[in-house]
């Protein structure tokens, strides 16, 4: 019986939701030059001038944008960076405000002071290959928040890779547990690091998070400013809190 | 399309979430309604024919309507790490039901409802 | 593409009901991995590579990781 009214009550949702379909454009019809996103991907949102674009037309606003020149107000390749970082900028702060309470959350709920055994020797093969592959996992998560302003990627998936590590040799060791007093203070100070950045861009530009580094050639290394910058810590951050998060979970109360 | 898919997979989350029993199902049930709306975010930006929006050697103007729109992949990024965090919550939670009712099945706790 | 898009979601659909009705809790975490790890084609699809990137290695890896030693730690959980 409760079945019955769970697939009425799902399958009306559906139904409605189906119904609501007709309002939003249909999937693979989004017109961008109509949204706000065409001043993102022209990096210029401070003009004022919306201008319309036709395809084919190809009518650029502003001046040609293009990859290897200089000069753009933001100077990222990647046009999510740019955004996340850039000209959303404080949202991301915010996001990452609630990432560290969740894992502050996590340590007051479940906040011990024995790691717990899982009971079992880990095999020959999980020992030694953790050695082996433990430096290049770091190395790719470094990587990949070193370059995420021109690859895809970035801070958040580079941070979960270097948990993806911890994680590893909690798994592979017994008697590993996580240095808390690091983990911690490397977090906290790579967060008061991303506030500096918004104070400093604040007494430089006028605006908290003002891109106050030179931009340099879109799609070299040392292009886009500050974005590299802060890329780097919202990556340490991210990997600090979430192998917090892994170390935390795998915390036991004496007795 | 793919619209259809994240709605049917929000419809089958809720249909978890009503019928399960377990906590620990109620968890999963919520983690499948979020991939779905994820899914269902980053559909609202696809274009036909689009290519992702960074600028390559191949790639380097900006022929417009080429690029999809980035502001829901950029909504998208950070809600996913954020989903994380807040199941890691919801789990740690659990634990701790466990060990004061010792169940995590809502029929078969003791001490609540009696 | 559009044929690859529709096998995609209905594998996603497939383990959402498995991961909804699976007697033990432990086949429904693999289930949900799953999902995550197809719903990552998706987005490959849909020309979201960061999004992609994301949901791989947090998806596919952290949030099942989180849950299994969670799981662990309740000594198999309450099988249903």
């Amino acid at each position: 019986m409760r079945r019955f009214y769970a697939i009425l009550v799902a399958a009306g949702l559906v139904y409605m939701l189906f119904m609501f379909l007709g309002t939003i454009v249909p999937y693979g019809k989004a017109d961008v030059a109509d949204r706000v996103s065409a001043h993102f991907l022209a990096k210029d949102v401070n003009s004022i001038s919306p201008t319309k674009w036709v395809e084919g037309d190809k009518q650029v606003p502003h001046s040609e944008r293009v990859y290897g020149r200089k000069g753009f107000e933001d100077g990222s390749a990647n046009v999510v960076t740019s955004i996340v970082v850039n000209y959303r900028s404080f949202d991301t702060l915010g996001e990452v405000t609630v990432l560290f309470a969740s894992a502050v959350g996590v340590g007051l709920i479940l906040g011990g002071t024995r790691r717990m055994k899982y009971g079992r020797k880990p095999n020959f093969i999980l020992r030694v290959s953790t050695g082996i592959l433990l430096p290049l996992i770091i190395l790719f998560g470094i990587y990949i928040f070193v370059h995420g302003h021109l690859t895809p990627g970035g801070g958040f998936p580079g941070g979960t890779i270097i948990a993806a590590a911890v994680l590893l040799l909690y798994l592979s060791n017994e008697e590993f547990s996580l240095n808390m007093i690091v983990s911690k203070s490397l977090e906290g100070s790579m967060g008061s690091l991303y506030v500096i950045f918004g104070l400093i861009g604040l007494a430089a530009g006028g605006a908290f998070l003002f891109n106050f580094l030179p931009n340099g050639v879109v799609g070299s290394l040392f292009s886009a400013g500050v974005v590299p910058l802060v890329y780097m810590t919202i990556g340490l951050k991210v990997g600090s809190e979430l192998s917090g998060v892994v170390a935390e979970i795998h915390e036991e109360r004496e007795g | 399309m793919v619209y259809i898919i994240s709605i049917i997979l929000v419809g089958i989350g809720v249909y978890g979430l009503m019928t399960q029993k377990n906590l620990f199902k109620h968890l999963i049930s919520l983690s499948i309604i979020d991939t779905a709306v994820n899914i269902f975010i980053v559909a609202t930006g696809y274009v036909n024919g689009g290519k992702a929006p960074i600028y390559t050697k191949n790639f380097p103007s900006f022929a417009i309507g080429r690029f999809v729109d980035p502001l829901p992949q950029a909504l998208v990024l950070t809600a996913i790490v954020i989903g994380v965090g807040t199941l890691a919550v919801g789990a740690s939670l659990l634990v701790r039901v466990k060990e004061k009712h010792s169940s995590i099945d809502v029929e078969n706790m003791k001490g609540v409802g009696e | 593409m559009s044929a690859l898009i529709w096998l995609a979601g209905g594998i996603m659909i497939a383990a959402a009901i498995f991961a909804v009705e699976a007697r033990k809790i432990l086949d429904a975490v693999i289930a949900m991995s799953a999902l995550s790890l197809v719903s990552v084609f998706l987005f490959i699809a849909m020309r979201a590579p960061d999004v992609a990137i994301t949901e791989a290695s947090v998806g596919a890896g952290l949030v099942t990781a989180v849950l299994l030693v969670t799981l662990f730690r309740m000594r198999g959980g309450d099988d249903k």
